[in-house]
């Protein structure tokens, strides 16, 4: 088993244990806004996809890549401002009375 | 040397993405400092990416940047749609996100000169099948939410078999490529399989259950980048789909629970979901209806209110005369409360979304838990659009399709009120005893219409 599939194993537990910690504590009000936002963070997949457009080794590669990377901007553009729009209409009684 | 220690740089700026990503959704944990959640997010995304940029493997930039182009021109406009459409922008988000790591570790398996080792095959057939099945899954589900496809469930006799057997044929293939990673003919077919079974599992599940299938997805989308993680060996893609995947987890684990579906019903998808039986013996029963004037005059002589709002609601558009009808009440120091069922709307936390862009301040939105002791002291229960998630039969009838899901105990109100179409059962097609309860006012009609006569009646509105 290579090494760095270990490590990689290390990071994902640690970093499942922190999503579930964390998420646990986002508010249920908060679930459709926590869902928009993990997807923009998710897709950071392109920089992956960046990179196998980028390199340009063959032509079906780099075509694999930019539809990669046409998708998950899109995912993390449209993800981050739908997430702002979704949290600004959350507005308490008390800040709205003053 | 120098090239080293770029690398390095790069590294960096990924470890300082993954700590704002996990910030990010720290910082959701209460509304009053989601927002800079979400700054923190496109801080860590912004830096990532522009530090890619900036790798030296990028040999060429021009496949991308139009792409990035393109996913900005398509991911403007989808983070624009109107709040009721969110659920099936979501899906087709975790359609896109599967789409693209499945394309990257197709890619992966092309790349380079000599086959890929037995190890990583395995860890691009696991990645690809995910996510492939994630995207033609998730085009399902946007399409049902779209209204594209058909919303009730389509279903057949064997086809728990036939489908399980599409998913062992794809995970057959896969292993046949872990034990000769060269054989090239096979890996496309395993891909087409896979994006078969996607549309298998996701068809033959129900409108109503579109919130749990949604966090499902969420969650393999997720586990799909993790994956690719491994592939690339890439710590920020594990940690942010770790990140990703258990938020879809354990949204779908609280989606089953809100619906009292079992753990291993979650991991399958919905498949074996509860039948509705529409064959419940029809007995005349004696139900009782008012008009917005009664309606009015018996929400002004109460001191506590709470108004259940189900996705009905926000079909008939009626949530900003729900708003009037909130200010008007509360102007005459009535108190009204929301009720929010765990799956009302079309995913999760839909109807907190909706309410919130009518202005309804959300202080006044309660959950399902924490509201439920109130409903015995509570003058007037108002139920627009919603059904099921307030039949007392789950409490009580052993023999009903529900009988255990958690729901608002509405019927313990003083006065129960229901704004409905006509008396036809609801999505699942199945009797409410509410309706009939002695408490009951029915109110017919359109639930924007029925509740702007309501505020007309209490001299609110415009």
């Amino acid at each position: 088993m290579p090494a760095d599939f270990i490590s990689n194993l290390y990071v994902f537990i640690l970093a499942g244990f922190v999503g579930f910690e964390v998420i646990r504590r986002v508010s249920p009000l908060l679930h459709t806004p926590l869902m928009s936002l993990t997807n923009a963070l998710d897709a950071i997949v392109v920089v992956a996809a960046i990179i196998i457009a980028g390199r340009h080794e063959t032509r079906l590669t780099t075509i694999l890549g930019a539809i990669a990377v046409a998708a998950s901007f899109s995912n993390m553009v449209g993800g981050f401002v739908i997430t702002d729009r979704m949290l600004r209409m959350f507005k308490s009684g008390r800040s709205k009375q003053s | 040397m120098t090239e080293f220690a770029l690398q390095q740089y790069l590294d960096f700026a990924y470890i300082v993405a993954v700590v704002l990503f996990i910030l990010s959704l720290r910082f959701l944990s209460s509304p009053t400092t989601a927002r800079m959640g979400v700054l923190a997010g496109e801080i860590g995304a912004a830096l990532a990416v522009l530090a890619t940029l900036f790798n030296p493997e990028v040999a060429q930039y021009k496949w991308v940047l139009i792409p990035l182009i393109i996913g900005a021109g398509v991911g403007v406009p989808l983070g624009l749609v109107h709040m009721t459409a969110v659920p099936q922008r979501t899906a087709l988000s975790h359609a896109f996100g599967a789409l693209s790591a499945a394309m990257i570790g197709i890619a992966e398996y092309y790349v380079g000169t000599e086959p890929v080792t037995r190890f990583q095959m395995g860890e691009i057939g696991l990645e690809v099948i995910i996510g492939s099945l994630t995207f033609t899954g998730s085009l399902i589900a946007a399409g049902k939410l779209q209204e594209i496809l058909p919303q009730r469930p389509i279903v057949y006799r064997g086809q728990n078999i036939v489908s399980l057997s599409v998913l062992a044929l794809a995970l057959g293939l896969a292993v046949a490529l872990v034990f000769n990673p060269a054989h090239a003919l096979l890996f496309p077919i395993m891909v087409i399989v896979a994006l078969i079974f996607g549309v298998l599992l996701v068809t033959p599940i129900g409108g109503a259950d579109m919130p749990t299938v949604i966090s499902l997805l969420n969650s393999y989308a997720g586990f799909s980048a993790a994956l690719l993680g491994f592939v690339l060996n890439s710590k920020v893609l594990v940690v942010a789909g770790a990140l990703d995947g258990s938020s879809g987890f354990i949204l779908s684990l609280i989606m089953c629970k809100a619906m009292n579906r079992s753990f291993t019903n979650v991991m399958f998808g919905a498949f074996g979901q509860v039948q509705a039986s529409t064959a419940a013996a029809k007995e005349e029963r004696v139900v009782r209806s008012a008009n917005p004037e009664e309606a009015a005059a018996i929400l002004s002589a109460a001191s506590k209110v709470v108004i259940v709002p189900g996705y009905g609601m926000a079909v008939a558009q009626a949530q900003h005369k729900v708003r009037e009808l909130y200010d008007v009440l509360t102007k005459k120091g009535v108190e009204v409360r929301f009720a929010i069922h765990p799956v009302a709307g079309r995913m999760p936390g839909h109807m907190n979304v909706l309410l919130a862009e009518a202005d309804i301040p959300y202080d006044q939105l309660i959950e399902m838990d924490e509201i439920n002791g109130d409903f015995p002291q509570t003058d007037v229960a108002l139920v627009i659009g919603a059904n099921d998630v307030t039949n007392p039969a789950a409490r009580t009838d052993q023999s009903s399709p529900i009988f255990g899901m958690p729901i608002l105990d509405v019927d313990k109100a003083h006065t129960v009120m229901v704004i409905k179409r006509s008396m036809n059962p609801g999505f699942a097609g199945i009797d409410n005893p509410l309706y009939y309860l002695n408490q009951t006012l029915m109110l017919f009609g359109d639930a924007k219409q029925f509740v702007g006569s309501i505020v007309r009646e209490l001299g609110g509105g415009h």
